[in-house]
């Protein structure tokens, strides 16, 4: 007698279905309210940003489209500066041309002055978030100025991360020997107060924004570091990592092929908490004039200048600048944290 | 104990080499040349060979090296190129302004961000923890330039409450007069990471086998708290501690350059700018030092708090 097993289709489905962790993480990350909307601010801002980049949005931020601290449009123009403009002499004209020693040359200056053509260019008195010293936008200047301080922040975690990893990993799988010298190394930058090391490296390295991104890697990579290594100490001896060597794998194809996508979930954690820190340090290096040079502009830059304008009581780069960070830097720090969240294996 | 103090000032000596060869290679490969820094614009060829005479810039890689680690045992480093100070009297002088200030920032955030954090921990999972929490974010995402600017203007300038900067002779009115004010804003900036950081241990701590015990054998929540959970967290306390003491040496050097405040962080700052290179080193080298040297007190200290850690 024969029993039928009956075909159980829903339960093969069900055993296919099974979600990667990357999809699982995903899934967990779309019903975390506050990580949905903090994603959705992070990709505006990479909109923003990659429209920036293309020169669609804000790429003549150094027009000078205002008169000078412009107000913006809510507080009304500027009284003061309306007082100070210097009334037209309203007198009755007197013919000084016997005295004046030019007079004779006046028609002839005035005819090759028509030969230039002059167009007249109304400032506006107001604009929408305000101008800054020179009359330019500070909504336009926040929105490049968000280009640059998150292109830094960014290109600096990526640089640090690979630092972080590359190392980490060769510490973590091949140790003995690599594995020392790797730690000295790790020990002697770690002996040095973040700030100096920064420091240390502007002195030598100059200014620019590509130097900023590359003192910033070589100071940050250390935290990287030390979590990818234990990371690859724990894995080193794992099950999965063993039958590789046994089909012939070699210890590179281990190291990038099997081990890293295990771990990158670490790393992407620690790779956005860079970031934040990063741009945070951007912003400082630029105020203290060793970062994103003066023809470029930044929130470091913006806040530099907003120092010196707040006593004047023009607020509103100060206040463009610090909402444009605080609303980024917060949806990104609240994203971390929802995908810290969603890819830690003990809540699944 | 000594056994192990011994052992870890032996093991400071390849960490602390590594920092001088990093420093030496940094500076004599990717700095710009010392004698046209030196020379300036207007030096002649004879006399930029001659500052490199002087300065030993002639001689063989290994014998530059030798004299740099004989200015750092001999804590000799000749002249600021910038101002022609001695280096070791820019220490001297600059050290007590950022101290003065650094100490009782410290001091004043510990002893702030425990009890906060532990009133926090207490009442975890409620609103007023989330609601909390949510601030410290946001707190965290505006930078420390914008508090400083602000607060400045407004404290300062504004309502007249503290001198926008300044600074004096005299220690006592440094501290009570031009000190107050670059101390609560530094203070108020970093609460909201400790307060964070300290939640975190706190929630670790009350997570523990031994909290559970504890009230199962009917102990108040006051008394597990203050008895137990507080005296555990004290080890990553310490450990938080550590890590940021170095950084008092070299004082907050925005909080410095705000508020016109002579220290160290300042004068690194515009050594920095000025390309002004044995400060920058003797700076880096010997906080470096320091830094290890304060590990090793942390570590000796874990002892103290927590008689279960054995030093290996």
């Amino acid at each position: 007698m024969s029993a039928v097993i009956p075909a159980r289709p829903d339960l093969a489905a069900a055993v296919e279905r099974s979600p990667g962790v990357w999809k699982a993480a995903w899934q967990r990350l779309r019903h975390d309210r506050v990580g949905t909307v903090s994603l959705a601010i992070v990709c505006a801002f990479m909109l923003l940003i990659l429209a920036a980049t293309l020169g669609l949005v804000a790429g003549d931020w150094q027009r000078e489209t205002g008169v000078p601290y412009a107000p913006p449009t809510i507080s009304g123009a500027d009284r003061a500066q309306a007082e100070q403009a210097i009334e037209a002499p309203k007198g009755p004209l007197v013919d000084l041309s016997d005295v004046d020693p030019l007079a004779p040359r006046y028609a002839e200056w005035k005819d090759r002055a028509a030969k230039f053509q002059s167009t007249e260019i109304v400032k506006a008195t107001t604009l929408a978030f305000g101008g800054d010293r020179l009359g330019r936008d500070v909504l336009v200047k926040a929105i490049k100025g968000a280009q640059v301080s998150i292109f830094v922040g960014l290109s600096a975690a990526l640089l640090a991360t690979l630092i972080g990893t590359v190392l980490g990993a060769a510490g973590g799988y091949i140790g003995g020997k690599v594995g020392d010298f790797l730690e000295w190394v790790y020990n002697v930058f770690t002996s040095i107060p973040d700030i100096l090391l920064i420091f240390a490296f502007a002195a030598v390295f100059g200014r620019g924004i590509e130097t900023v991104v590359l003192i910033l890697g070589l100071a940050g990579w250390t935290g990287m570091y030390r979590q990818v290594r234990a990371e690859y100490i724990k894995h080193r001896t794992r099950e999965y990592v063993r039958a590789a060597e046994a089909i012939g794998v070699s210890h590179a194809a281990r190291m990038f092929i099997h081990i890293l996508p295990n771990v990158s979930h670490v790393i992407l954690v620690r790779l956005s908490l860079l970031v934040v820190g990063f741009i945070k340090a951007e912003v400082i290096l630029s105020f203290l004039g060793l970062g994103v040079p003066v023809d470029q502009v930044s929130w470091g830059t913006m806040l530099a200048e907003a120092n010196v304008e707040l006593v004047l009581g023009k607020w509103w780069q100060l206040a463009a600048a610090t909402a444009f960070m605080a609303t980024f830097v917060t949806a990104f720090s609240l994203l971390t944290d929802a995908l810290r969240d969603a890819l830690d294996p003990k809540l699944r | 104990m000594t056994a192990y103090v011994v052992r870890r000032l032996w093991q400071m000596i390849p960490t602390l080499a590594g920092v001088i060869l990093l420093v030496f290679f940094l500076f004599k490969y990717f700095g710009g040349d010392p004698a046209e820094i030196l020379g300036g614009l207007l030096a002649t060829p004879e006399q930029i060979e001659a500052i490199r005479d002087q300065l030993g810039l002639n001689l063989p890689v290994w014998e530059q090296l030798w004299i740099f680690v004989r200015q750092i045992v001999s804590f000799d480093w000749g002249r600021s190129w910038a101002t022609s100070e001695a280096v070791s009297s820019i220490f001297a002088t600059r050290l007590p302004a950022t101290l003065t200030v650094m100490i009782p920032i410290l001091l004043l955030e510990v002893a702030l961000a425990i009890p906060l954090a532990l009133g926090v921990a207490h009442v975890r999972g409620t609103l007023t923890d989330r609601g909390i929490m949510v601030l410290t974010t946001v707190a965290l995402s505006i930078s420390f330039l914008v508090y400083v600017i602000v607060g400045q203007w407004l404290f300062g300038f504004t309502l007249g409450w503290f001198p926008v900067q300044g600074w004096s002779d005299s220690f006592l009115v440094n501290l009570t007069r031009y000190a107050v004010l670059p101390i609560l804003l530094a203070v108020a900036v970093g609460l909201a990471p400790q307060l964070r950081l300290y939640r975190s241990f706190f929630l670790d701590e009350i997570g523990q086998d031994y909290v559970r015990t504890a009230r199962a054998k009917g102990l108040t929540e006051r008394r597990i708290l203050l008895k137990h959970v507080l005296r555990n967290a004290l080890i990553p306390i310490l450990t938080n501690v550590a890590v940021v003491l170095p950084g008092v040496f070299v004082g907050s050097f925005l909080i410095e350059v705000f508020f016109s405040i002579p220290g160290l962080g300042r004068e690194v700052l515009l050594a920095v700018n000025r390309s002004d290179y044995p400060v920058i080193q003797a700076v880096t080298i010997y906080l470096a030092a320091l830094t290890v040297l304060i590990n090793l007190v942390a570590d000796v200290l874990y002892k103290v708090v927590d008689p279960r850690v054995v030093l290996k």
